[in-house]
């Protein structure tokens, strides 16, 4: 790392000794999975120094944010609307944690089998290792799941600054109702937390930053299904990863550069993989950074990831908001209406779901589905059945992995996937 | 043509040589500390003639791959191959290994359509068993005959609901205390394997004929409990272990 911020990790409180060592094996981790890839775009630079800089100058960055006056909000879901918290002049950072850190810490509150994310959420709190959640002023939970619903409980003890978003498990007209309601309430606790007022033109313009966000993923998910594929599943999953954290300007500026890039790519047939390589979806559970096990698997095994049914992926881009509102109560219905479309295990019937996993295996013309459980998440450890059913019922082979953040499974997992993988191939050759 | 196949199990590594489909030599050796070493000692000093090809499986095929430049498949495909080979109308293949079980099922041409497997514990496994002689008291080979004729004394008997080896372990060491007698002990634990088995298989299905491969299948008990839960014959290989090996053999000379 270039620049020693030591002095700023200190006065946010990080545990320097563990800092480090997360550092180190992030840094390794990182050498191995993603810069031994061969003929990367040459956009992955911006983001490998994104990664690089992930606990430094991002960092510095909030802390100047902060200094001005902006207040820092912590966000776990893509329910949250990240256009009010722009709209408040905020910052907004997605603090999902994808390692196995702090879990040992994490067992004093929670049971052994709460899934990875959780622990993770509550490890890297309790080990003083992520300078995010340092320097957040608010975190915003949401009843998604029952393990989330009451871990938020446990994180506000611990933080004091939790503040839960009531999200229904269904959608009817109450439910809709009063997730409307609820995204009111967090518009109004915003403003008095900030002092901001949200106006219908704040709005308007930090609606149209976040839809550029959407727009720059939507079109990477694009192109990254040309076969050959121009970039790596891995990197495509790191760029959807960063989209959580990065400032949004400047992650869609850079994002659009490398989709600029690809499109070159395409024309000229460089590619990361070889033509007719194997095409594997992946959905699930949200892979929030630095999880990048089942990506690795896959490709390492020779096959290409070509998109990722989760939040970490098309949930969290597929619908845009719908821009045409003039006072900031039309917006919040709009809000309500994008959001509510996003299609979360945690809500029953979820027939979308399903629906969009067959639009996407065929659009993305994926040859294979790999269902992805985070171990102890039951919403969609539950919903593999639906999935393997209809994904059964197009002719495409499924596969339906329960997994955590740990690599004692590795081997095994390496087997699964490359028996999916030789079974894929005999179909493709039949 | 001389082909081999070697199977990098997570307990043994099997060598199987092969001309012309017929298997010349299959050894066994411990998997131990240095896998590779083993893999060059069976391929150097076992073989009368050296292969002019070899394909790896198993865990360990990857040591083959970096190490050796030898072409790797995964062992589901190399076992479904060497169950087809012994058994031609093989449909389903349940093997139990060292430290994972699988349920596989084939197409009628014998490719691999489907297959589960245990998720991450060892419970289930080859592993276990052996674990569970030893806090037992038996060796490996008596375990299985320990409890064959107590089928009886297994319908009401005591039951082993853990899911993990070493909560297992504990629950048996207070069955012990108990004063159970150890014979019914170990039906118990063959009887939760067979279970944890039953529930891969309903995933995939069952369709005849059914293939008991891996070490495992050596276990008498673990057969008859096998059988009798499914209501139908399964089918065991005389070296039901070497089954993967052979498969990699085979697809080594195609």
């Amino acid at each position: 790392m270039a620049k020693d911020y030591t002095q700023m990790w200190s006065s946010i409180g990080l545990n320097l000794k563990g800092h480090d060592g997360l550092l180190t094996v992030l840094t390794e981790a990182y050498k191995g999975i993603y810069l031994s890839q061969k003929n990367r775009p040459k956009g992955m630079d911006y983001f490998d120094f994104v990664i690089s800089e992930v606990h430094g100058l991002r960092i510095e960055e909030i802390f100047e944010a902060k200094k001005s006056g902006k207040k820092v909000i912590g966000t776990f879901c893509v329910y949250v609307p990240e256009e009010l918290v722009l709209a408040v002049d905020g910052v907004c950072i997605g603090l999902c944690a994808g390692a196995d850190v702090g879990s040992d810490e994490a067992e004093k509150y929670v049971p052994r089998n709460t899934c990875a994310l959780i622990k993770a959420f509550l490890g890297f709190k309790l080990a003083g290792l992520c300078p995010y959640v340092e320097l957040t002023d608010l975190i915003v939970g949401e009843t998604t799941c029952d393990g989330k619903k009451k871990a938020y409980e446990i994180f506000d003890e611990i933080t004091n600054k939790v503040y839960v978003m009531e999200l229904p498990h269904k959608k009817g007209v109450d439910g809709r109702t009063m997730w409307r309601n609820e995204i009111k309430r967090f518009a109004d606790k915003l403003e008095e937390l900030t002092g901001n007022k949200i106006t219908p033109e704040k709005l308007l313009e930090s609606s149209r930053i976040v839809n550029a966000k959407r727009k720059a993923l939507q079109r990477l998910s694009a192109l990254r299904a040309a076969d050959p594929s121009p970039i790596s599943g891995l990197d495509a999953l790191l760029i959807n990863q960063v989209s959580f954290y990065d400032d949004p300007i400047r992650f869609t500026a850079k994002t659009n550069e490398l989709c600029d890039e690809l499109a070159e790519r395409i024309k000229a047939g460089s590619s990361v993989a070889a033509k007719g390589s194997l095409r594997v979806l992946i959905s699930g559970s949200p892979m929030a950074i630095p999880n990048w096990k089942l990506h690795a698997i896959v490709e390492g095994s020779g096959a290409t990831v070509v998109g990722e049914e989760s939040c970490v992926g098309e949930r969290n881009f597929r619908t845009l908001l719908d821009e045409n509102f003039s006072s900031v109560e039309q917006g919040i219905d709009k809000l309500s209406e994008r959001s509510l479309t996003v299609d979360c295990a945690c809500f029953t019937p979820n027939t979308e779901r399903l629906d969009n996993i067959v639009e996407m295996t065929k659009r993305l013309k994926a040859q294979g589905v790999i269902h992805y459980a985070l171990q102890f998440c039951t919403p969609y450890m539950m919903e593999a059945f639906k999935a393997k059913k209809t994904v059964d019922a197009i002719g495409v082979p499924f596969l339906r992995i329960e997994t955590d953040y740990s690599m004692e499974d590795m081997g095994q997992l390496t087997t699964r996937v490359g028996a999916f993988l030789e079974m894929m191939q005999t179909r493709v050759n039949a | 043509m001389i082909v081999a196949g070697i199977d990098i199990g997570s307990r043994y590594i099997k060598f199987v040589l092969a001309e012309e489909g017929h298997i010349i030599v299959a050894e066994k050796r411990e998997t131990g500390h240095d896998p590779l070493n083993t893999c060059r000692d069976l391929i150097d000093r076992t073989a009368p003639a050296s292969p002019e090809r070899i394909v790896a499986t198993g865990y360990g095929r990857y040591l083959m791959e970096v190490h050796g430049n030898i072409p790797t498949i995964t062992e589901i495909k190399a076992v479904a191959r060497g169950a087809r080979a012994v058994f031609s109308s093989c449909r389903t293949v349940v093997d139990i290994g060292g430290q994972d079980t699988k349920v596989i099922s084939l197409d009628d041409k014998g490719m691999v359509s489907g297959f589960e497997m245990n998720d991450r514990c060892a419970a289930g496994t080859g592993r276990f068993l052996e674990i569970m002689a030893r806090t037992l008291g038996y060796s490996i080979e008596e375990f299985g005959a320990s409890c064959e004729s107590r089928e009886d004394k297994m319908r009401n008997a005591i039951k082993i609901n853990s899911m993990c080896t070493v909560f297992a372990e504990s629950e048996v060491v207070g069955l012990i205390a108990k004063g159970i007698p150890r014979d019914e002990v170990a039906a118990a634990i063959h009887d939760s394997i067979v279970g944890r088995v039953m529930s891969l298989i309903r995933r995939v299905g069952a369709d005849d004929d059914i293939i008991f491969a891996g070490g495992c299948a050596r276990n008498a008990c673990l057969a008859s409990l096998l059988s009798e839960r499914l209501q139908k014959p399964i089918h065991i290989s005389e070296t039901p272990e070497m089954l993967a090996a052979l498969g990699a053999a085979l697809y080594a000379a195609s």
